[in-house]
């Protein structure tokens, strides 16, 4: 089932590099937060305009352990669906917000003899919590950082005081390009790799990995993905004659949602595969956009991711 | 059996070669020594370049096996007096090693085991060892009562070789342990002797 929301108040707004801002959430009716794993997420509920609030998951970055408050890290990004701006610009010290309880999809591996993050650009996020929870175990690691220019590489300080050497940066308007060939050629048997950025450089570095002899129980990402948007169509719910209208800008499960159903749900971003909902009928094609159905499943059509995928056509039949 | 309800059972695909490894690490005990034969004859031209073979005849008595091992052309072969000494040479190995080593382990399920239980300690995901399981079906048995070992244990019940307590054994395993569940099968009335049978011969 779906964890009751947790009422948090804005404790402070600071900016930490151009264009992300990062939010110190407190409990609204005092008490302790719920505590959490280096890599976990919550999912924010932002009364942004619609009808029915969006929710956008982010990255706790602070430290493991820490109950008195949350901190989250967000990227305002131009032409989304208007969460990280929302944030920016109508969030502020006192403001309350809704969150779901923290969920990790990304946790450090226990028994890694070394953990060899890589971050590009608002990637760093949950790379912030993991840092500090392998360091507080005294385990071994390496975080490389990749971002346009030192204005975009938001934390950079931060990481320098605490973990000096142990962090190396790329700003490409300087030249430095990662290597990530040279980087997954000399690890020592036993490393794990951690990756989380924009999808290219996800890719590069899982790829990388594979190249070099990586199994893939050793490579980890975190995708930080919203819902595309794209043509409108509609849903019909399977067993009954209700039909839910989807709009250009939504996901099916935001649909649902706007539509009074409470489908089951946790990343809201195509990774963790709890909101896996059947296809009946489909009338036009579906695009799958998430990383959790296999292709063979995506081929078959039988399944569907709906926090992010979408139909193009006219109607798809869904077990709700 | 190799089958059994028990989901901590553990299962094991056989041996085939890891694309993209850069080396490859296989330990071999007994018969064994067959399914690396045949992995290196399904890997690639290059794979015996980059192979090193770790074997020993451990419990099983083959025939020769190390000689048909060194027809392999692997970039080194070692053979060993003991699975101990097979062990205590592999640690040392993996704790140099690169991530691009692949490791494989074949032989009797107490081998692979610990094969698998050793690589643990140097942060190796289980799942990525490929293990075949050849030769004798004995297993590796820890008494619950007294954690001692017991090795080659093709009868349940059998005596514990530490406390000497006869244990039925159970398809429970512990990976951490590379073992077996032992349990005493008379602790309600010790006057009842229940008969050792073969089952994993």
């Amino acid at each position: 089932m779906i964890a009751p929301q947790i009422r948090v108040r804005v404790r402070d707004v600071e900016e930490v590099a151009r264009r992300v801002k990062r939010f110190r959430l407190e409990p609204a009716d005092g008490g302790a937060l719920p505590a959490f794993s280096g890599g976990a997420h919550v999912t924010v509920s932002m009364p942004a305009g619609g009808a029915r609030p969006l929710k956008n998951p982010y990255s706790l970055t602070g430290a493991p352990g820490e109950t008195a408050f949350y901190e989250i890290g967000v990227e305002k990004v131009e032409g989304g669906r208007g969460g990280s701006a929302f944030m920016h610009e109508a969030v502020r010290p006192g403001t309350e917000l809704f969150i779901a309880p923290p969920a990790n999809l990304f946790p450090l591996v226990a028994r890694a003899r070394k953990h060899l993050f890589v971050a590009g650009g608002i990637g760093i996020t949950p790379f912030l919590a993991m840092a500090a929870q392998a360091a507080a175990r005294g385990d071994r690691f390496e975080l490389h950082y990749a971002a346009r220019t030192s204005d975009d590489c938001a934390f950079a300080d931060l990481l320098m005081q605490r973990y000096g050497g142990a962090v190396h940066f790329y700003h490409s308007d300087r030249g430095a390009r990662l290597d990530l060939a040279a980087l997954v050629a000399h690890q020592p048997l036993g490393t794990h790799l951690y990756v989380c950025g924009p999808e290219r450089l996800i890719t590069a570095t899982l790829d990388a990995g594979r190249c070099a002899g990586w199994p893939e129980q050793h490579l980890h990402a975190e995708h930080f993905a919203s819902p595309p948007s794209g043509d409108p169509f509609d849903i019909r719910i399977a067993g009954s004659d209700r039909i839910v209208p989807v709009a250009a800008d939504q996901s099916m499960l935001e649909a649902l949602e706007a539509a009074g159903l409470a489908p089951r749900y946790l990343c809201r971003g195509g990774a963790c595969g709890e909101c896996e909902t059947a296809v009946v009928a489909c009338d036009g094609t579906l695009e799958h956009h998430d990383h959790f159905l296999s292709d063979a499943d995506k081929a078959a059509g039988k399944k569907v991711m709906i926090c992010i995928s979408r139909l193009k056509g006219r109607e798809v039949t869904l077990v709700v | 059996m190799l089958t059994s309800t028990n989901k901590s059972r553990p299962v094991y695909p056989g041996l085939a070669p890891r694309p993209f490894a850069q080396r490859h690490l296989i330990a071999a005990e007994g018969e064994g020594a067959a399914a690396v034969a045949e992995l290196v004859a399904a890997g690639a031209a290059d794979f015996a370049a980059k192979a090193s073979i770790l074997y020993t005849a451990g419990a099983s008595a083959p025939s020769d096996p190390a000689g048909r091992l060194g027809a392999l052309g692997a970039d080194s072969l070692a053979t060993f007096p003991s699975i101990e000494t097979l062990l205590f040479r592999l640690d040392a190995m993996l704790a140099t090693a690169g991530m691009g080593t692949a490791l494989y382990v074949t032989g009797t399920e107490g081998f692979i085991g610990r094969v698998i239980a050793l690589a643990a300690g140097h942060g190796i995901d289980h799942l990525t060892i490929a293990a075949e399981h050849r030769g004798s079906l004995a297993r590796r048995v820890q008494c619950v009562h007294c954690k001692g070992f017991t090795e080659n244990v093709t009868t349940s019940v059998v005596a514990c070789s530490h406390c000497a307590l006869p244990l039925t054994v159970r398809d429970h395993y512990s990976r951490r342990l590379g073992a077996f569940q032992g349990v005493c099968v008379n602790a309600e009335d010790p006057s009842e002797a229940p008969v050792a049978e073969e089952v994993f011969r």
